[in-house]
């Protein structure tokens, strides 16, 4: 039977195995990841940016869906960590010949491979790797479908903590098309695992998903009341398609009700930090004055992803490593 | 063949009688019923001690893979795992490969049960051609050739244009009707049902809307054509309260539930268990609770097993790509038991829903246990236990709703037309 979440991700220990979602992880391991973060934050100052922790482990970068940001910082986190790393674009190759999921990663693991790095358009994908396809290699969540972009969501919360200290007592709105995002399933999760006093999500109808309460939010459709009172703002990233789809009739009509303009931002709280996942589309989600004034904090979002995949990185390996030397009696590598 | 099961309760109108008899097949056919048979010279006596006696289970959705890939099975191994579940009548849905839309693959099926079947098989015929919703198929040589309805295979016919004629072409010929409601466009990509456990997971959703809207559209094109309807199977609460208005307001339309959506909910799917893909989906716990309601009235009128086997590979894929549907064949009366010991459902309209309730469907006599009627019969030892576990099954296919887990109701016997096509080995446990 199918694993819990928490079961998939943790050693028997608790100590992380895979990084798959924010669902079944406790306030403790996602501070833990936090501070672990931190840390690794020194290590980009540096003139030479690389700590030893992942030397000699082969990690794989397996996007089945486009990116550039993403990857990116993944296979720089990788190599601060000393890490060989492998960078496999799946949309050109294996599984447009027919060759199933399953059988392209068996065949990277037989190449040795310590951690695969997935963004696949399924949901429950990575999950699904962990559990049936290769549990022995360090799953890391890079984005599945509309499930959870965990990576993101953390790098989110230390941005939040890098400001405002505490997650107790804020209120966060999420605005946009929470339906299709998996970084808002994941926000949602950790805030409300960090302790947070409340989650908002602000948007019409037709981008929440049929039973919106069932993520732990509460559920507002005009910014107006949505924002009032509120500590963090975050934007989500409103997709194109979403008009074709019949989801929204245009992108002015959706920055006119919902694009978070200087007018709407003065209903929160005044400080009130101002994230986004990015790219930003200007003028659609966010006014151009508003991402790039006081209180936006967008650019020292990218910066700490690098960070935070540090450290998910090397605590994953970690688990997995204490793992296999209990199963197998194979050592820990250096450090 | 002439055999004789002794001290056994026959089943009438889905209930056992108190007074244990015995009972004589000759030719296919109960020959005699009643004490005092003993002096009878028989190549078989059955100690039926502690057993039920039924008219053999009639199942009205269960996919045989063949024609099609060798990889889900045969029609041998599938109708055995029927027979092990005590069906000696299941019908067979169009969706083989290629589609049953044409009277050559009706024949071909008829002729592979003939030779390799362990019990009847009636194949459904495709409604359109290739199941595509475009063009009629050729529906009264279908019929000619053994079909005994014609069906859209669970794809759903997405143009009403398309499915009034094939109603009023199906009237025309008095031919029956067995229809999946489902909206295409509002099911979309759905692989779920849209609601608190796909909202959580991310998973595209297939909304209630989808089917109650289709039963809708199928009810009021049936009453206007005229047309034999029997709709399934329904997965919703609000699909059970259309149906029994249509059948208040006097139209002849039946239906049916798989057993599946009588077991399980959404919450089967946590974790990403692609087992418990389904389509219908599994939808919420009061959803369950009126289907079960719904079977316990008579509003629907048959429990299918909806038995769809598939390769251990078909369910190795993330989660929407997974092939929807469960072996379910050789559990459903168990699992129909365990919900009767569970108190959810009456044993009468447990036995009535996968009896008389389907052969009504089918325009049968009402199947029963007497003198002279056709030995289609199913010996069952309520009181006994199974479980079912990978490795012991007959069916191709590994993934069942439960596993490890014993169920009530051991299928001692199944005969076919006077003939036993299974017999239970070992001591029951």
């Amino acid at each position: 039977m199918p694993e819990t979440s928490r079961d998939l991700q943790l050693t028997a220990d608790g100590e992380l195995r895979h990084f798959l979602a924010i669902e079944g992880l406790d306030q403790a391991l996602l501070t833990r990841i936090l501070d672990t973060a931190d840390s690794f934050i020194e290590v980009g100052e540096r003139t030479i940016k690389k700590v030893p922790l992942l030397r000699g482990r082969t990690v794989v970068n397996l996007f089945f869906e486009p990116s550039t940001r993403t990857r990116s910082t993944f296979e720089l986190a990788a190599k601060r960590l000393s890490a060989d790393v492998l960078n496999l674009d799946i949309g050109t190759s294996a599984t447009s010949k027919g060759e199933s999921l399953s059988d392209t990663l068996l065949n990277l693991r037989a190449m040795a491979s310590d951690m695969f790095v997935m963004r696949h358009s399924q949901s429950g994908a990575p999950h699904f790797v962990a559990q049936s396809v290769t549990p022995d290699v360090a799953i890391i969540n890079a984005g599945d479908g509309r499930h959870e972009h965990p990576t993101q969501a953390m790098l989110d919360m230390l941005t939040i903590r890098q400001h405002m200290k505490t997650f107790r007592g804020l209120r966060v709105a999420i605005v946009g098309d929470v339906q299709h995002s998996r970084v808002a399933r994941s926000q949602i999760r950790a805030l409300n695992t960090l302790g947070v006093d409340e989650v908002r999500l602000i948007a019409p109808d037709t981008l929440l998903p049929h039973e919106p309460e069932a993520l732990g939010a509460r559920v507002f459709h005009r910014m107006e009341e949505g924002l009032r009172n509120v500590d963090v703002i975050i934007m989500l990233r409103l997709q194109h398609e979403r008009m074709e789809g019949a989801l929204l009739p245009s992108e002015s009509e959706f920055y006119r009700m919902y694009g978070l303009t200087r007018e709407k931002l003065a209903y929160a709280n005044p400080g009130a930090l101002v994230m986004h996942p990015g790219p930003i589309n200007r003028g659609v989600e966010i006014e151009s004055a508003v991402a790039d004034g006081p209180q936006s904090v967008i650019l020292g979002q990218v910066t700490n992803g690098i960070a935070v995949r540090m450290a998910v990185m090397s605590m994953s390996m970690g688990g997995q490593l204490n793992e296999r030397q209990s199963a197998t009696g194979e050592g820990v590598a250096s450090t | 063949m002439k055999w004789r099961v002794d001290n056994v309760h026959p089943v009438i109108d889905g209930e056992p009688a108190a007074e244990a008899t015995s009972a004589l097949v000759v030719d296919g056919r109960i020959a005699a019923l009643g004490a005092g048979l003993s002096g009878e010279r028989v190549e078989r006596e059955v100690d039926g001690a502690g057993q039920w006696l039924l008219p053999g289970l009639i199942d009205l959705n269960c996919h045989l893979p063949e024609p099609g890939s060798d990889r889900g099975g045969s029609i041998e191994s599938e109708t055995r795992a029927a027979a092990r579940g005590g069906f000696t009548t299941v019908c067979t849905t169009p969706d083989t490969s290629p589609v049953n839309d044409s009277s050559a693959v009706t024949h071909l099926i008829r002729d592979v049960a003939e030779r390799n079947g362990h019990t009847r098989v009636l194949p459904v015929g495709a409604l359109t051609r290739g199941l595509e919703g475009e063009r009629l198929s050729d529906m009264a040589g279908l019929t000619r050739a053994g079909c005994v309805a014609l069906g859209n295979g669970g794809h759903a016919t997405a143009s009403s244009r398309v499915l009034r004629r094939c109603m009023a072409y199906a009237h025309t010929f008095d031919i029956r009707l067995f229809l999946q409601p489902e909206n295409a466009s509002l099911a979309s990509d759905g692989c779920a049902h849209d609601g608190l456990v796909a909202a959580r997971m991310g998973l595209p959703g297939i909304p209630e809307v989808a089917e109650t809207t289709a039963v809708n559209e199928l009810l009021m094109l049936a009453e206007e054509t005229g047309a034999n309807l029997h709709i399934g199977p329904l997965s919703c609460a609000r699909s059970v309260t259309l149906v029994r208005a249509a059948k208040e307001a006097g139209h002849s339309v039946t239906a049916e539930v798989g057993i599946a959506h009588l077991v399980a909910t959404e919450a089967a799917i946590e974790g990403y268990n692609g087992t418990f893909h389904s389509r219908p989906p599994l939808r919420t716990e009061a959803d369950r609770r009126a289907l079960l309601e719904g079977v316990e009235s008579g509003v629907i009128d048959a429990i299918v097993s909806q038995h769809r086997p598939s390769d251990k590979a078909a369910k190795l894929a993330p989660f929407p790509e997974t092939q929807p549907g469960l072996s379910t064949v050789e559990s459903t009366l168990s699992l129909g038991l365990e919900r009767v010991a569970a108190g959810e459902l009456s044993r009468g309209a447990l036995l009535r829903a996968l009896t008389s309730g389907p052969a009504r469907v089918l325009g049968l006599d009402a199947p029963t246990i007497a003198e002279d009627s056709v030995a289609d019969l199913t010996l069952v030892a309520p009181e006994q236990h199974w479980m079912p576990a990978v490795g012991s099954l007959y069916s191709a296919g590994p993934h069942l709703p439960v596993m490890e887990r014993e169920l009530p109701g051991v299928v001692m016997l199944t005969a076919v037309d006077g003939r036993i096509r299974h017999e239970h080995e070992g001591d029951g446990s």
